[in-house]
């Protein structure tokens, strides 16, 4: 007799465990397999910097978050209704946000003394009652691993290490997911070795089974697809949707795609895929340095490439000095910075939206150049696009801002039409009888991109201030305010091509939420719910913060208040306070961590209640 | 391939017609009166029109320094960068373009001191680009500082008691990080340079001069002893390869091996005579002869080595990652946008 399935709308699921212990792995498998069968997903993955912290302790633990809904959802979620905790460390870190009543499922194999002492747990807390308020199911994930295996003839260490497919089959069966992609995972991840492969499946089987055929689990639920758009989807995270938009941007503009970078996290898996698509001419430099990275960026752009560097944080205020003389050579080229939890090395894995300012103003000298920040893992597709197209039109550098947590996230992607992006045409400089290397577009302010290689076009470049049309270098005082003057308004200029900025909610009303970067999802859900309660409250959300779009001043001041929640200690509002002199209120979380859109929530209640 | 064969210009020298004066640019050449770097920029003009390349091939790319305004005084494309960095932007020049003929020109400063990273990492990848590294064991530009060539106990403006720093050798540098072609030059003789720079030009893969060069403001007569026609016979040896090392201005002195030291013998006494001489070999690919020659600088019995310490033959980078693409183009075949946003698992929506 077949056990009762629930539906629910929605369902938070959190795998914590050993940063051995494959938890990415298998948290990433229920996302895909949950995107396939049509949920709409979000995912935090949040795992330490060490690749193997001790064994067992608290700084070790990795968890895998992720949100499935049959509805529109834009977030990770908050409070989990189900908790996989492979050993007491990971019960101990991830508790707390276990929702009353919440499936908890606990491996008992992983709690020896041993463990609960690395936890520092004094008493066992499957013995001493501080779990009474959850559904505990206590597994020994262990044992019935090995057994599920034993005919395998594997070794002891191997067999240990099915045992988070075990754990998946038991969430597979809790939320009656199908394993046909986990199974076909498994065989072409251990393609060369697949007696692995067999013993993954056979663990995953036997989580589920064991689920079916003991008392212990008396209901499952169902989570049904999610009404989205029409069209064809794929999973994706925001790293690989930054690899792509770059090699659409290269593909469309018809300039190869360059990539010098240095490996850094949370950046590195730009670099990892661009490595990949050699066959569409992609070249990739692991250079010595960061330095050394967006040199032979500056370089390649010179030449004529769509020339792109990816990095961190730390690795942006090496390239600082670089950059500024990308901007004053005025070749085209993208930054992308993935930013992470700072000052210095920070929380490298952790996410923080901090270096917005360092993005701005972090150069010598008058330095402008235009930035762009992605709002979901799926966007950095089109928004590194967008980067590129600013590039190329303007020849300038421009700074591609994502973080850690949309990098590493996954969400379902809507794949455009690849005749349906926007053409990004090139015009490379051939005739030496107009061509002076500072004489300027007029529309755009652009000047020439005139590449070696190129006859009659022989000119000098360089950091040194140059000289208004012929680029000879020039000490005039006048012509350094020109040049820096003309610089900044090339700049300004971007804001003519950037559409005009939606509102969600009135036009007007009792107060505006002002987002940028990765803070869309928790803003939107955060205003949904208040809309929903029929608050006076709107939204909108900037992709570009250099130059800012030409309505927002219009925009802002059609609002009693304005509140811009950000990941870090209030960067944009005072960009914002400073140009268009609203009092615009900040909120900030600077916990390595994103917002809760209950948070969001609360604090917009705060506001309209104070009024 | 052949070491010795470029595949840049498909144009012969009487095809193209180059002079030195195509060479110059429009801009007035700024360096103190009497600065050694006079000589080399105008050996360097003299020298193109003899390679064979097109001038829209050429890029000379610098740093910082006295040297670095180079670029502004060729009339080809140019690119004065930044302190320390040509080497990586000239290596995103090349392998994006690998059908230019690349120079980069630096100083003891700017090449061994703030950019010593990206100069060991160039000459280890072996991108095909041309360093010339103008020694001059001093900063000009910044108006008197000692560099790291600098002599140890070098009174300057900044060590006024006398550096503490132990000097770097250039040509040991370059050998330790695998560099391909390694020479050194001096100012003062042009038909040399002039020699070295095509020998460096015609190099696959990346060719290091170290000019010793002049500062008369700062450092005046650094060299001289190398360089000055009274006594440069007896404290410079000239490399040739498969030559013994002969030197002295009656030819009469030579270099013999003692296990791994090198020493000066004489070959009028009647105790050496050629046959006992190290023979030069330019194309030993163990780095181990060619490091013992560099070391010969800083010992003050022996005279310096001065041309072409090693030139071998090892891919270079740039040829390594077309290859690696060609093979991608072969296996995975054209490009397709549309195929590649739709790859792995996707599904539809109604």
């Amino acid at each position: 007799m077949s056990k009762p399935v629930e539906s629910l709308k929605e369902a938070t699921i959190r795998f914590a465990g050993d940063s051995g212990d494959g938890m990415q792995l298998v948290g990433g498998e229920m996302a895909n397999t949950s995107a396939l069968i049509g949920n709409d997903i979000g995912v935090l993955p949040d795992f330490p910097a060490e690749i193997r912290a001790p064994a067992g302790t608290l700084p070790g633990v990795s968890g895998y978050q992720l949100h499935i809904s049959s509805f529109d959802i834009h977030t990770p979620g908050e409070k989990y209704d189900a908790l996989v905790a492979m050993n007491p460390a990971a019960l101990k870190t991830n508790l707390e946000n276990l929702k009353p009543n919440g499936i908890l499922i606990i491996n008992v194999g992983g709690f020896k003394d041993r463990n609960l002492k690395l936890a520092h747990y004094d008493s066992n807390p499957l013995e001493d009652g501080s779990l009474d308020k959850y559904q505990v199911f206590a597994v020994d994930m262990n044992t019935l691993t090995r057994k599920a295996l034993e005919e395998l003839g594997l070794s002891a260490k191997i067999v240990d290490r099915c045992k988070n497919f075990f754990a998946l089959g038991m969430v597979f069966w809790l939320y009656n997911r199908t394993m046909d992609h986990a199974l076909s995972l498994l065989k072409s991840k251990f393609a060369k070795k697949p007696e692995l492969a067999e013993a993954n499946s056979r663990a995953l089987k036997a989580g589920s089974v064991y689920c079916e055929a003991t008392e212990q689990f008396a209901t499952s639920y169902e989570v049904k697809p999610a009404k989205l758009p029409r069209g064809k989807y794929r999973n994706i995270s925001g790293n690989t949707a930054t690899a792509l938009g770059l090699i659409a941007a290269s593909q469309k503009s018809g300039l190869p795609l360059f990539l010098g970078s240095y490996p850094i996290t949370p950046a590195s898996d730009i670099l990892h895929e661009l490595s990949k698509y050699k066959h569409y001419g992609v070249r990739t430099f692991q250079a010595e340095d960061e330095i050394a990275a967006i040199c032979s960026v500056i370089g390649a752009a010179y030449s004529g490439s769509l020339a792109v560097t990816s990095t961190s944080g730390p690795g942006l205020a090496l390239k600082a000095e670089a950059l500024g003389l990308a901007i004053s050579v005025e070749l085209p080229l993208v930054v992308c910075n993935v930013q992470r939890a700072g000052p210095s090395t920070g929380m490298p894995t952790k996410t923080e939206q901090a270096d917005l300012m360092q993005a701005l103003y972090g150069r010598n000298g008058e330095a402008p150049l235009p930035v762009v920040a992605a709002s979901k893992p799926a966007d950095c597709f089109e928004t590194a696009y967008e980067a590129c197209r600013i590039a190329i039109k303007h020849m300038t550098p421009v700074l591609f801002l994502s973080d850690g947590y949309l990098a590493n996230g996954a969400e379902p992607w809507p794949i455009p039409k690849a005749e349906d992006l926007p053409e990004i045409p090139v015009n490379f400089a051939k005739d030496p009888e107009s061509f002076q290397p500072f004489l300027r577009d007029e529309d755009t302010l652009a000047r020439p991109w005139a590449i070696p290689g190129t006859p009659g076009l022989e000119h000098r470049i360089g950091g040194i201030e140059k000289e208004a049309v012929t680029g000879n270098v020039s000490y005039d005082p006048r012509n350094h305010e020109y040049m820096t003057r003309i610089r900044a308004e090339k700049i300004e200029k971007i804001a003519d091509d950037i559409p005009p900025t939606e509102i969600e909610g009135e036009k007007t009303g009792d107060l505006l939420l002002v987002g940028w970067g990765s803070t869309y999802g928790a803003i939107k859900t955060a205003v949904e719910h208040k809309l929903d309660e029929g608050k006076s409250v709107s939204r909108i959300h900037l992709t570009h913060l250099n130059p800012l779009p030409k309505d927002l001043g219009e925009i802002l001041k059609s609002f009693k208040h304005v509140l811009m929640p950000e990941i870090n200690a209030g960067q944009l509002v005072n960009v914002i306070r400073a140009k268009y002199m609203v009092p615009a209120i900040g909120f900030n979380k600077v916990q390595g961590l994103p917002f809760f859109s209950s948070e969001i929530e609360q604090k917009i209640d705060e506001i309209l209640e104070s009024k | 391939m052949n070491a010795e064969t470029k595949t840049i210009s498909p144009n012969g020298p009487t095809e193209l017609k180059l002079t030195k004066k195509d060479f110059e640019s429009d801009q007035e050449v700024r360096w103190c009166p009497g600065c050694g770097d006079y000589a080399i920029l105008a050996q360097t003009q003299r020298t193109l029109p003899d390679l064979n390349i097109p001038k829209e091939k050429y890029v000379f790319v610098s740093g910082i320094g006295c040297s670095s305004r180079f670029p502004y005084y060729m009339d080809t494309y140019g690119f004065h960068s930044i302190h320390g960095r040509a080497p990586a932007i000239a290596t995103g020049i090349k392998i994006t373009n690998p059908d230019l003929s690349v120079w980069v020109i630096t100083g003891d400063g700017d090449a061994l001191s703030i950019g010593g990273n990206h100069f060991i990492h160039l000459l280890r990848r072996n991108v095909d680009i041309n360093v010339i590294l103008f020694n001059n064991r001093i900063y000009g530009l910044t108006k008197g500082q000692y560099s790291p060539t600098s002599e140890f106990g070098k009174v300057t403006k900044s060590t006024p008691f006398g550096s503490v720093d132990h000097p770097f050798n250039p040509i040991s540098v370059a050998l330790g990080a695998s560099a391909t072609f390694v020479a050194r030059a001096t100012d003062r003789d042009p038909a040399h340079l002039s020699k070295i720079i095509k020998r460096a030009s015609a190099h696959k893969g990346t060719a290091l001069i170290e000019v010793l060069q002049n500062c008369n403001i700062f450092n005046d007569g650094t060299w001289f002893k190398y360089t000055d026609k009274n006594s440069k016979a007896e404290n410079v040896v000239y490399l040739e390869h498969g030559k013994p090392l002969v030197f002295g201005a009656e030819q009469d002195k030579g270099i013999r091996l003692n296990g791994f030291r090198p020493e000066a013998v004489s070959l009028t006494n009647g105790k050496y005579s050629e046959k006992d001489l190290l023979v030069h070999d330019e194309k030993d690919t163990d780095a181990t002869y060619a490091f013992i020659l560099s070391h010969m600088m800083d010992n003050p019995n022996l005279p310096i080595p001065v041309g072409v310490f090693r030139a071998i033959d090892k891919v270079c980078y740039e040829d390594a990652m077309a290859q690696q693409i060609e093979a991608s183009k072969e296996k995975f075949g054209k490009p397709d946008l549309q195929a590649l946003l739709e790859a792995g698992d996707t599904w539809d929506v109604e």
